[in-house]
């Protein structure tokens, strides 16, 4: 089970996209973060945390379940219906620059429907992607605009993100998938 | 038809038999019961091994449905049925379309018999003209037609004094009145018994008292006339306790339980199964428990069936929608076997009384003995046979029961009416020979 | 929040709280939170049901309901289909087997019922092969009445287990009571019902709760208290003697309320009659959170639709 980031290396990353979200956005007040859970969400959190303590601004926190968005929801019913959670946006997305926070980009399923519920939400100025991980075969036109690490994989492994918040400590690991 | 029937265990509790007999049927009549009787020129039909050879069960509550409901039963599929549960003689009901309330429907019904050739058939007349419990219906002409007793069943005869009446005047033709006991304002509009089970199900309540009421009054209207009063499918422990005071006290009062009374009880709801809907409704276990035990200590007088046929399309609507009633002609012999005489409840004498001996005597007709001279109605029982409820293989037209799948121990082997082999079970191993050919 | 223990329900239909786990309820009410933020929303709509079939089958004039399902599926993106059948009708021609088959060869995923008898919706689960959601059925149960009773009990006391609640009124003839006492039974609330004993169901102790025949006793000390209609056609079945007494033996006042603990709620599933079970003052009232139920049905109703549209135990085959 090769750890391919380590709880250093994914605070270094974090940090280091928190740098590249102020280098590239002027109006740090007209952002917003919003992570997809489950592990979007602490991510974003440290994101905003990060950014406060480079420029002293806060940027708010949302939290995006994107469940009822799936596209496999309805499609091949072999399981019982995932888990549905609290979407929690405490602030208008109208006009803002969207951050929207995942750890790992993979087909771009998941982003796509972010996106959709997104835009349920209000009509944004733009929204930008953030990844912790981008570990290829995407399956739909969707790119990252900032990214913590580009990791080439086999489909037939599956990349996991601990957090601390969510699973104890941090790390990146890469598991071969149970077949 | 002469043949010496060989080797079985021949339970006559009548004439006090129970043991190896042999039995010479000689045209169409029991000619002797004995040991090793000698063939003597007599075809030997062997009875398989281990079987119990008894008078000819009889079933004094069954709904033949015809004339009228033809759809749901016929005399021919309802004496077929009979005789593949062992039974050589069936009583109906009178709730046929038109009411059995004259000679001619009564006529029409004793042709059908014969025509089928299958059981005997007595029919019931009916106590009131359309069973509408108004105006006494001709009873004397219905006896002398054939009827062996009258009722209203599927209703009460709701008033005392038409109770009385038709106690006394019944009476004076030796046939006894049959009553569905049910006061009709407490059973109102209500599909299941009234308790636990229904409150959970949402089901309308038919309370125990009900039925006891009528039982009550039916008691006391029997020691004030001396007439015959006969309770129909007795379902509840109070009814038994009236039952019970009124036999020590000299009532002439008699009563039934069904196979479904003391088998099931109103657990068997859940699910909404119309097939377990029937009037008097399922009860709760201590009702079950006493009934049996009614029925070990000879406070029941008889086991009947109720066998109630009703069309699957019938049945297969909303709970409260669908027809109170279950078949049971086929299923009867396997439960009382696997329930009381398995589990050691009642003897094999009892069981015979129950089922032949005392519905013989209640209704006044042939059968319930082996006594030289009497007319061949035959059962041979196969006490251990494996018995699977299949409800495709039904000889009734209607499959409503609810013991579809259920396996018991104890069935039957062949049914002989009037010294005629009218069934045989394909699934006993060695029945085959009883048919002679 | 409580955790989750469960990911899925059991069954492929919901016929009755009967068949739901303690813990099915509660994934039925956490995934009701979230379909309430959903409704709160700009766009009210999420396209999880979309190409999804949804018939409302009713057979009894219902407002509350039908409309509260209907909006919890167009919520989700299904396509509905309301049809109002009254009993009568059937009662002539066709027999609700065949009317449920017929709607099957239009190939629905879902049936939402009511129905006047008890066990219809078992009967249509049996010969069908969509997912049947009971909208009542006779004197049986009101599943998704009870869950939102459930939710928005949780939602102003943030619990179920330990709180008194008592219910009130036509107990006999109530499935709303009946899927209640399941539920609060099931998530251990201490339930008191009261009832003249002539609208009482038949050995209702056994549910596991306590009766009375007094409503102070009820209401004594209670954190939740619950109203049931009055069916005003019952009177002629002599269960009481007329409206008037009715009100002064079992009627809610505020008099009476004020037994109840101070931060008391008051329910009831609707219709209501006014000055018959309960006063306008009370209906009315603070405590009354009448309307958050009406509310709250649509929420827990998207959450049930949602959690049966997965595949279930049911469909391994």
């Amino acid at each position: 089970m090769p750890v391919v980031m380590d709880a250093a290396r994914v605070e270094r990353t974090i940090a280091r996209i928190a740098h590249e979200i102020v280098e590239r956005n002027r109006d740090l007040d007209q952002l917003a973060l919003v992570g997809v859970r489950t592990r979007g969400v602490p991510i974003a959190r440290r994101i905003s945390e990060a950014v406060a303590a480079i420029t002293g601004t806060r940027i708010p926190v949302g939290t995006l379940d994107i469940t009822l968005y799936r596209d496999d929801l309805m499609r091949h019913t072999v399981g019982p219906q995932p888990v549905v959670h609290r979407t929690d946006i405490p602030f208008s997305i109208d006009d803002r620059r969207i951050l929207l926070v995942d750890d790992v980009l993979y087909t771009g399923r998941t982003v796509r429907a972010a996106l959709d519920a997104l835009i349920d939400f209000g009509r944004p100025r733009s929204i930008q992607l953030v990844v912790l991980v981008d570990r290829g075969h995407r399956e739909l036109p969707i790119k990252a605009d900032y990214v913590g690490k580009n990791l080439p994989t086999s489909p037939r492994e599956s990349v996991q993100v601990r957090l601390a918040e969510t699973d104890g400590q941090d790390e990146v690991v890469v598991q071969e998938a149970h077949a | 038809m002469t043949y010496l029937l060989k080797h079985g265990r021949v339970v006559d509790p009548v004439n006090g038999v129970d043991g190896d007999f042999d039995i010479l049927v000689k045209d169409g009549r029991v000619a002797r019961v004995g040991r090793d009787l000698p063939a003597e020129g007599v075809p030997v039909r062997e009875v398989p091994r281990g079987s119990i050879v008894c008078p000819g069960l009889i079933d004094m509550h069954v709904h033949l449905r015809e004339p009228g409901q033809e759809h749901k039963e016929t005399v021919a599929t309802g004496t077929a049925s009979a005789v593949a549960g062992g039974f050589t003689a069936v009583a109906c009901m009178p709730n046929t379309d038109p009411v059995n309330d004259s000679a001619s429907v009564t006529r029409l019904i004793l042709e059908r018999a014969a025509e089928a050739g299958l059981a005997r058939v007595y029919p019931i007349g009916a106590v009131t003209r359309g069973s509408r419990g108004e105006q006494l219906a001709e009873l004397g002409e219905l006896h002398a037609a054939g009827c062996v007793a009258v009722s209203d069943d599927g209703k009460p005869v709701v008033t005392a004094l038409l109770m009385r009446r038709a106690m006394e005047y019944a009476g004076m033709f030796g046939m006894p009145v049959i009553d569905h006991c049910e006061d009709p304002s407490l059973k109102a509009d209500g599909v299941a018994h009234e308790g636990f089970n229904a409150s959970r199900l949402g089901l309308r309540g038919i309370p125990g008292a009900a039925e006891e009421i009528m039982v009550d009054r039916d008691v006391v209207i029997a020691e004030v006339t001396g007439g015959r009063a006969h309770i129909a499918h007795m379902s509840t422990r109070g009814s038994l306790r009236a039952v019970r005071a009124g036999k020590a006290r000299g009532a002439r009062v008699t009563c039934e339980v069904t196979p479904h009374h003391f088998t099931l009880t109103d657990d068997a709801l859940e699910g909404y199964d119309t097939n377990v809907k029937m009037n008097p409704p399922l009860r709760e276990a201590a009702d079950r428990e006493a009934l049996i035990e009614g029925i070990v200590d000879g406070s029941v007088d008889a086991i009947a069936t109720d066998h109630a046929p009703h069309h699957a399309d019938e049945k297969l609507v909303e709970f409260d929608r669908a027809p109170f009633g279950i078949v049971g002609l086929e299923t009867a012999v396997p439960l009382t076997f696997d329930r009381l005489v398995h589990t050691g409840r009642i003897s094999m004498a009892r069981f015979v009384e129950l089922l032949s001996v005392n519905p013989a005597r209640i209704l006044g007709v042939t059968g319930g003995s082996l006594t030289e001279g009497q007319p061949a109605d035959i059962t041979v029982l196969a006490p251990d046979l494996a018995v699977t409820i299949d409800i495709g293989r039904l000889r009734s037209k209607s499959k409503n029961t609810p013991f579809g799948g259920w396996s018991l121990r104890g069935g039957v082997a062949a049914t002989i009416v009037g010294g005629r082999v009218v069934f045989v079970n394909p699934d006993v191993a060695g029945a085959q020979a009883l048919a002679g050919a | 929040m409580t955790t989750q223990t469960v990911t899925g329900l059991k069954g492929k239909h919901l016929l009755g709280i009967a068949d739901l786990s303690a813990e099915e309820i509660g994934l039925i009410l956490e995934t009701a939170e979230a379909m309430k933020e959903v409704g709160a929303r700009p766009i009210k709509k999420v396209p999880t049901l979309r190409g999804k079939t949804v018939i409302n089958l009713f057979f009894e004039a219902s407002t509350r309901t039908r409309t509260s399902f209907e909006v919890a599926e167009k919520r989700l993106s299904a396509d509905t289909l309301n049809i109002a059948a009254s009993t009568s009708s059937v009662v002539k021609g066709e027999t609700l087997v065949d009317t449920a088959l017929n709607l099957e060869a239009m190939a629905p995923d879902m049936i939402v019922m009511r129905h006047a008898s008890s066990g219809a919706c078992h009967l249509l689960a049996r010969v069908c092969k969509s997912r049947i959601i009971n909208a009542g059925d006779g004197m049986h149960e009101h599943p998704t009445q009870a869950l939102l009773d459930a939710f928005t009990i949780r939602e102003h006391k943030g619990r179920i287990g330990g709180l008194k609640i008592a219910i009130i009124g036509d107990l006999l003839h109530s499935r709303v009571l009946r899927s209640n006492l399941l539920l609060l039974g099931k998530l251990g609330a201490e339930v008191w019902v009261a009832a003249p004993p002539t609208l009482m169901p038949p050995d209702v102790e056994r549910f596991g709760v306590h009766s009375t025949t007094s409503i102070d006793e009820a209401v004594r000390d209670a954190d939740v208290v619950m109203m049931l209609r009055i069916q005003l056609e019952r009177m002629q079945g002599n269960f009481f003697p007329s409206l008037r007494e009715y009100f002064t033996v079992f009627g809610m006042t505020e008099e009476r309320m004020r037994r109840a603990k101070p931060d008391v709620i008051i329910m009831h599933p609707g219709p209501m009659n006014r000055g018959v079970e309960i006063a306008s003052e009370v209906a009315d009232g603070p405590y009354s959170v009448i309307l958050n139920q009406v509310a709250n049905g649509v929420a827990v109703r998207m959450a049930v639709l949602f959690l049966l549209s997965g595949a279930s135990e049911g469909d391994q085959l």
